[in-house]
């Protein structure tokens, strides 16, 4: 390994540079007013060469890579400096000479590979578009041609999956052809603006495995924009850090991890979970808190022993299955059903954390809507402090419904835009009736000023707050009716690296402070970690692992969680050149026949509380 | 009134939440005509109209009903400014008051439909197993055409505004109904929505605090293209005499009464089709210019 490694760093120093940027300015009118968005932005890219810009929301750096190829709308938006591609200056290039240079010198990949392909196009067609478009090809060839680079990005059936609309392609996929749209005529530069953000981490796993190795084989230099330290660590030569439109430092990726220079850096470095890092604690970790002006951080303590477990458990989940029917045709005939949860037991004491980890369709989230009554599940019992709510209606679920509050995922969505932050903070006091006006709207200040906003913000409305204040304020809504649970419905997954680190602490110290018990689902394991006392592992609706944090992530047993464990990016420079071994799958879908029957599942208890579900042929050996 | 929020727990966590410069309530109207021309425009032509419309006896009419048979089919002169029709009665006048039967009907029917249509919409959006059964019952609706129904039910009654009125609304509503019912399913799914039932919200608050608001939007737009609506059909069954009596002066009636002439006297047609177009242009500008104005991509900058 240290072979390779030192031989791509000899090869990079002798390289000439392919993508050199300096001095980039971007500016957009709004409103009537021009804005600085990018300010004297300077790097470059040099011959197979990695180098990642890495930033939070609104650092600017999606709209660089948009400056770089000429891609910000003309009327609204100003671009100066200078950006050289293999020495031709791009900035100020007429359209016409820009779209020879964009696809055949520079490509680029985009986030969202659910939108990125037209709907209407079979991919065939969309992948010899570029292909007949720069090199002077026939149609036989093109398709030729790109029968090959589908092969090359490892979809299986090449050639029978030419001609499928993108529909019928999963979001892996997609961004597969994405990638092979984007090598099509061998570009010496790729740039990828959060390829791998939307996807799920064995996927994105296997797709940053994927850009590596194109890579090495074409000899091509990748610019990678994204957030995720993690995914820094695991593939840039180079790293540059941007905040606020601003270079904050840059430099190798060993320097920037190792021996950060910037406080911001250093804050931000500290905000990002590194699985392994709770190796030996048994309870969760705040994350340190760094001044981004000064770079000092404090010394997070391990919380205080928040499990109440001589009280009857919160929560007690006995085989809960929910499924929904798939119908089709004029009289609505039930052809298919998703089998979203599966036999779900599980049960949570009062001031413990249980965490819910999976990928996407893995049912974690119906699991958390049905234990809400948003959905009704088929089967099995739910107690919330000793009474089933699973079959309750109307004045009884009202009475239970104080026990278990919740807090979503997308805090632009949780919020309704046209009521004042305090309504929406009141309207579960107003829906149970619990004092006179002048009381709720002191309760409202309270608990504003819990979660560390301030009481005169209540007359505000959610657009004018940023993320990680709407998904204080959610939390302040969810503690309006003192609940004994509050369950997390990847309640940080859409949230910036350091405010996801400040929501967590909050969350902790509620905890601490309450006796709250949360139901954290997620698809974060590093965050996962620090933040739970038990974890569950969800696959295609069932639970194949459940124990206490340490045990399930010291010791897993089962090859679903060991998957997971493996897939995620280690915020480690080090082991960039340890090569992963990672077969392209796809993650199966919970839909079977209407007639489908569910096999018995059997657990297997492995040590005190730690159980595992007993697998089959199809998990391998 | 800045936006600037003090983030007590973190240190020194900028926030970057949308500054926005909310204008002083000085004139936040003004501000909105200046952006959005076509509404102004519109709107001005509307009222304009409405105005001629009820202030009709003081702005220098006479009695539209008056017969006066020594003056049939004069050209427009000093004394007729529009001219007259084939009875001598004055043009001028009968057009001024016909605006009244037109904006009548075409508010009316806008009214009316929008509320019939909230309701059906309302009711398909949640119930799922009626929203099949409803919908299709629409669709039969949506299928009569107006004018038809307003013979056949003219055959049954007597013509008038009000059976003119009922036959356009039962025509118009489906399409409200459909409107909202798609703008309930949407929201239905929003996490929001969920918040409020977690929180214990009843079904009836969640509806008016939560859904209302926001189909109220997408239903003033389309108010507007079936008062636009309305106005023609309304025209169009006055012309073929199913409409309002022949004693109201309605623009259709007066341009029906000189559809023999227009060759000669085109003017007994060509005023009242004047005005029908202008109101009907203002109308649609109006709707235009709000559908334009309230684009859900700028909901988020109330």
């Amino acid at each position: 390994m240290t072979d390779v490694r030192t031989a791509h760093e000899a090869r990079l120093r002798e390289a000439g540079t392919v993508l050199e940027v300096k001095d980039l300015d971007v500016s957009f009118l709004r409103d009537g007013t021009w804005r600085n968005v990018v300010r004297n932005l300077s790097f470059d890219v040099r011959e197979r060469e990695t180098v990642a810009v890495v930033g939070e929301s609104g650092s600017g750096k999606s709209v660089s890579s948009l400056a770089i190829m000429g891609l910000l709308p003309e009327l609204t938006s100003r671009v100066s400096g200078s950006v050289v591609l293999q020495g031709r200056q791009l900035l100020g290039l007429p359209e016409k000479q820009m779209k020879t240079v964009r696809g055949r010198d520079v490509s680029m990949i985009f986030q969202e590979p659910m939108t990125s392909l037209n709907p209407v196009l079979t991919v065939g067609f969309q992948l010899c578009e570029a292909l007949m478009i720069h090199s002077a090809m026939s149609r036989e060839q093109a398709e030729a041609e790109a029968v090959r680079l589908l092969d090359k990005v490892r979809i299986p059936a090449a050639k029978a999956r030419l001609h499928e609309y993108p529909h019928k392609f999963s979001g892996g996929m997609r961004q597969r052809v994405m990638i092979a749209m984007a090598l099509a005529c061998k570009p010496k530069m790729l740039i990828a603006d959060e390829p791998t953000t939307a996807l799920d981490v064995t996927i994105q796993a296997e797709i940053l495995e994927l850009i590596k190795s194109l890579q090495r084989d074409e000899g091509m230099s990748v610019l990678f924009i994204t957030h995720d330290m993690g995914v820094v660590a695991e593939i840039a030569d180079r790293t540059v850090v941007m905040f606020n439109g601003d270079i904050i430092e840059k430099g190798s990726t060993e320097n920037i991890f190792e021996k950060p220079a910037d406080p911001y850096t250093k804050a931000l470095l500290s905000a990002v979970p590194r699985l392994g890092s709770m190796q030996g604690r048994d309870r969760p970790l705040r994350f340190p808190v760094v001044d981004k002006t000064t770079g000092t951080s404090d010394v997070p303590n391990e919380v205080a022993d928040t499990v109440r477990g001589s009280e009857t458990p919160v929560l007690q989940v006995g085989n809960l299955t929910t499924r929904f029917d798939i119908t089709s045709g004029l009289f609505s005939r039930v052809t298919g059903r998703v089998h979203a949860v599966e036999n779900v037991s599980f049960s949570v004491r009062a001031g413990e954390t249980l965490s819910l980890v999976g990928e996407s369709g893995c049912g974690k989230s119906t699991t958390g809507r049905s234990i809400l009554r948003l959905v009704t599940p088929q089967a099995g019992s739910i107690l919330v402090a000793g009474r089933d709510i699973s079959s309750m209606q109307g004045a009884q679920l009202k009475e239970m419904r104080r026990n278990l509050q919740t807090i979503f995922q997308d805090p632009f969505a949780s919020l309704n835009p046209r009521l004042s932050v305090g309504r929406s903070i009141a309207e579960p006091l107003v829906a149970y009736g619990k004092g006179t006006a002048a009381e709720i709207r002191d309760r409202v200040a309270y608990l504003l000023e819990k979660v560390g906003l301030s009481p005169d913000m209540a007359t505000r409305f959610p657009h004018e707050f940023s993320g990680g204040q709407r998904q204080r304020i959610c939390i302040a809504r969810a503690l309006a009716l003192e609940p004994k649970m509050i369950i997390a419905d990847e309640a940080v997954s859409a949230l910036d690296v350091s405010i996801k680190a400040q929501v967590i602490n909050l969350m902790l110290d509620l905890q601490a402070e309450m006796g709250l018990a949360y139901l954290f689902i997620s698809h974060d394991m590093a965050v996962v970690e620090r933040v739970s006392h038990r974890v569950a592992v969800m696959y295609l609706g069932e639970i194949v692992e459940i124990g206490p944090r340490r045990a399930v992530f010291e010791n897993p047993i089962h090859p679903y969680t060991k998957r997971l464990l493996s897939a995620v990016p280690i915020p480690d420079p080090r082991q960039r050149f340890v090569s992963k071994e990672l077969a392209a799958s796809e993650i199966k879908s919970p839909v079977r026949a209407p007639d489908y029957e569910v096999p018995p599942r059997i657990y297997r208890e492995v040590s005190q509380g730690h159980s595992v579900q007993v697998w089959g042929e199809e998990w391998g050996a | 009134m800045s936006s600037q929020a003090p983030d007590l727990t973190s240190s020194a966590a900028p926030d970057r939440g949308d500054h926005h410069a909310v204008p002083a309530k000085r004139h936040p109207w003004l501000l909105f005509l200046r952006r959005h021309p076509t509404v102004a425009v519109g709107g001005i032509l509307l009222l304009l109209i409405a105005f001629a419309a009820i202030a009709a006896p003081f702005l220098g009419t006479t009695d539209p009903t008056k017969v006066n048979t020594i003056m049939r089919t004069r050209a427009p002169s000093a004394q007729h400014w529009f001219g007259t029709d084939v009875l001598g009665r004055d043009l001028y006048s009968r057009i001024l008051y016909g605006a009244r039967v037109s904006l009548l009907v075409g508010f009316t029917v806008a009214v009316l439909s929008s509320v019939c249509g909230l309701v059906v919409g309302l009711f398909a959006g949640f119930s799922r197993r009626m929203d099949a059964f409803v919908m299709r019952i629409m669709d039969g609706l949506m299928s009569i055409p107006s004018i038809l129904l307003a013979v056949a039910l003219m055959a049954l009654n007597r013509g008038s505004v009000g059976n003119v009125i009922f036959a356009i609304t039962i025509a118009e509503f489906p399409r409200v109904a459909r409107l909202v019912r798609g703008v309930v399913l949407s929201l239905r799914e929003q996490p929001y929505v969920d918040a409020a039932v977690t929180s214990g919200t009843s079904l009836p608050r969640i509806v008016v605090m939560h859904i209302l608001p926001n189909t109220v939007a997408p239903m003033v737009v389309q108010a507007t293209y079936i008062c636009a609506s309305a106005m023609i059909t309304e025209a169009i069954l006055s012309f073929i005499g199913a409409g309002t009596p022949p004693i109201v002066p309605s623009w259709g009636n007066i341009m029906a009464e000189g559809r023999a002439l227009w060759q000669v006297k085109f003017y007994i047609v060509l005023f009242p089709a004047i005005f029908l177009s202008l109101t009907v242009l203002a109308v649609n500008l109006v709707g235009d210019g709000l559908r334009d104005a309230l684009d859900p991509r700028f909901a988020k900058k109330i």
